[in-house]
């Protein structure tokens, strides 16, 4: 699971309210590589939530983006590699999405998280 | 600028959205279009709309370049310098344009090629070179390369190629003659060609589909493209092809994880093609969707086979005599039909941003669509911008819609969706609810096959599972000849069916001693030829025709048989295999 996908996920657990962003619990993670595309970047960025993919790099040992971010950053060839590696590289092969207002736990495995929810949670 | 567009004689209503969908593509950014449409098309004088033949406007020759190497179905564009129903005639065509189009591929320091072309008409090499000499009036200065030629020039036919292909006759010979501006490149169908890719699934979707399907959605570099039903990943691997980055959802694990072992899972489809891997694969339901509030816009297009429950899920599919069919419930359909599309519109219009295109096959009953115009689920931030038919059989076929993102999603439109859904489910929808899609395509009108349900096989799908990746995608046997039943049992291919009552079955149909060797040869035969899927289509055709073959297939990736044959010996059986 790349970050990009952790910070479009949340609980959404009937009754939940506060279900984003999901606290990742990473047991086993690797950097796999993937084409820089700076338009692609530029595009998504807006739709990021800053702060949520800030604290998951940090759950993955990866502290260099900036506490802060906002579009006038998109023209630093610097930032831009940080922010996509951060975001596409970054691979969690092993672990969990916790939720944080109930803590349901969304196990991830080889890579993919499993967001299914019981019939009970609909 | 008008080309002449050649297009290879197949999927006839794939092919205007495609050329049309790649302009867009090439052109976003190059071309400022204004209020000009940015393809238009003519035919040629007296050609029906199925002719190969096109006459088509574009942007630019790069443009043109462009479509042509990346399309599937456009076997060539060019430039086009002279036409006639005769070479008379063409030659006084080919005198008359321009020389100042003509001079510069004709220097003394290029070389050039010139190939004859015929449709639907194999034309000799002695006939090939005598046209060729009958060129000799374009001053050619530069010198003949075959191999590597800087310039290719084609003279391409059409004339009298007889009723076998379906196209309406041809009243009056057509010739043209043009420099090739572009050529497509079919030779990555074989890469990915499914017969050889390591994980498949029931449901894989054919190769060069799943290319045209990424086509449309407009699918490149810089690009995310999403498909909410993964699979085993076939549509992403074509979008990956054209370099755009991918992510999937499934809602069932064993697809998108586990696959078939460890280095045989929707992750190795990638790899095998060296491609680059999703960007993300999510076990997750459409409703709800796993995305958090507020998120929308992330993708550029979403491109997907939903699952109309027609061929995965089944255990095992024997033909349901009718009267058994008021209870024959599939197995796999966990919501209606209806809803996983009603689902799929409200999160595309959501997820997509705008501009951006949601492309997925939509079952329709052809029945209904030659009574009746055929209603199309509708949603108010979509336009429909293409629909092309897939015909799979006499009474279904598929409709590869593709529609644009024009409105902004908001929560009024939400509420106008659902009513729109509403309405199209009460008038327009009712064949597609609970068992009427299985009983339109796997509907029987004979009455011979009254299978006992309790007899129906139940087994699980490993067995067969490891046979279907085999190259041998299909075993046809001779329902008249026991031995050959037999025999096919040693092909790794255990069928599970109760054989007694295949049995019984086959001792009623009797015929002369000498029908039964042709049968048996006509098998042989038909099996001995089988190497690709596109064979499966065949098979289903001969089939129809044949109603002493009998037919155990695996592997329905490809093709749906229509059970619906009128004569009383036929019998079909047909396997479809579960995940589990």
């Amino acid at each position: 699971m790349r970050l990009l996908t952790h910070n479009m996920l949340s609980c959404n657990i009937k009754g939940v309210t506060n279900g984003f962003p999901l606290k990742l619990e990473a047991d086993k993670w690797v950097t796999k590589e993937v084409d820089l595309n700076a338009d692609f970047l530029r595009g998504v960025f807006p739709k990021i939530e800053w702060p949520a993919l800030v604290a998951a790099a940090r759950a993955l040992d990866y502290g260099d983006l900036p506490e802060q971010a906002d579009g006038s950053m998109l023209t630093s060839e610097d930032f831009l590699r940080r922010f996509h590696h951060a975001l596409l590289e970054l691979h969690v092969e092993e672990g969990a999405l916790v939720c944080p207002e109930t803590g349901r736990r969304f196990p991830i495995s080889k890579g993919i998280p499993n967001m299914l929810l019981h019939e009970d949670e609909v | 600028m008008w080309y002449l567009c050649v297009f290879y004689h197949r999927l006839l209503d794939y092919r205007r959205p495609e050329v049309e969908s790649l302009a867009e593509l090439f052109s976003r950014e190059e071309v400022d279009r204004g209020s000009s449409p940015l393809v238009e098309w003519m035919l040629p004088e007296k050609h029906h709309m199925d002719s190969p033949f096109h006459f088509v406007s574009l942007p630019s020759e790069d443009i043109a370049r462009k479509i042509a190497s990346r399309s599937l179905l456009v076997k060539g564009i060019y430039e086009l310098w002279g036409q006639g129903t005769d070479y008379e005639e063409l030659e006084q065509a080919i005198k008359e344009y321009p020389e100042d189009r003509k001079l510069p591929y004709l220097t003394e320091d290029c070389t050039f090629k010139i190939i004859v072309d015929s449709f639907g008409k194999v034309i000799s090499s002695q006939e090939q070179n005598e046209r060729i000499h009958g060129l000799s009036y374009i001053p050619f200065k530069g010198r003949v390369n075959l191999k590597k030629p800087d310039h290719k020039f084609w003279l391409m036919e059409t004339d009298d190629y007889g009723s076998n292909n379906g196209l309406p006759p041809v009243l009056q010979k057509t010739i043209f003659f043009g420099l090739e501006v572009g050529a497509a490149n079919r030779s990555l169908l074989p890469t990915y060609q499914l017969k050889s890719r390591k994980y498949i699934g029931p449901t894989a979707m054919d190769a060069e589909i799943a290319f045209l399907m990424a086509n449309q959605g407009l699918a490149g570099p810089g690009k995310l493209v999403y498909d909410p039903f993964v699979g085993t990943g076939s549509i992403l691997v074509a979008a990956a092809h054209f370099g755009a980055m991918t992510m999937g959802a499934d809602i069932d694990i064993r697809v998108v994880r586990d696959g078939r072992g460890p280095n045989c899972n929707v992750w190795t489809n990638f790899e095998q093609y060296n491609l680059p891997e999703p960007i993300g694969l999510l076990r997750a339901d459409n409703n709800p969707p796993p995305w958090r509030p507020g998120l929308k816009e992330m993708f550029d297009a979403i491109i997907c086979d939903p699952p109309y429950g027609v061929r995965a899920g089944m255990q095992c599919w024997l033909i349901v005599p009718d009267e058994k069919r008021v209870d024959h419930i599939p197995s796999t359909a966990p919501y209606s039909l209806t809803e996983c599309v009603h689902d799929l519109l409200d999160l595309s219009a959501k997820m997509l941003v705008m501009g951006g295109r949601l492309v997925f096959f939509y079952p329709v009953s052809r029945e209904d669509g030659v009574m009746n115009s055929i209603k199309y689920p509708e949603h108010p931030c979509f336009k429909l911008v293409y629909s092309c038919e897939q015909i799979l059989s006499s009474r279904y076929g598929r409709h590869l819609l593709t529609m644009v993102k024009v409105g902004v999603y908001t929560k009024e439109v939400e509420e106008v969706a659902k009513e729109r859904h509403r309405e199209f489910k009460e008038n327009h929808a009712k064949w597609l609810e609970e068992g009427n899609l299985h009983s339109a395509v796997f509907e029987s009108n004979d009455g011979i096959s009254k299978f006992d349900r309790d007899s129906k096989p139940k087994y699980r799908g490993k067995e067969i599972f490891s046979y279907c990746n085999a190259t041998i995608g299909i075993i046809c046997i001779n329902i008249i000849s026991k031995q050959a039943l037999e025999a096919s049992y040693t092909l790794k291919f255990k069928p599970t069916f109760d054989r007694t009552v295949l049995m019984t079955k086959i001792k009623k149909i009797d015929i002369s001693p000498a029908k039964k060797v042709m049968e048996q040869q006509k098998s042989q035969q038909l099996y001995n030829s089988m190497s690709s899927h596109e064979d499966l289509t065949n098979v289903a055709m001969l089939m129809i025709h044949n109603p002493l073959l009998i037919c155990i297939m695996c592997d329905l990736s490809y093709v749906i048989f229509d059970a619906s044959i009128n004569q009383s010996s036929a019998l079909l059986i047909t396997y479809n295999v579960a995940f589990d």
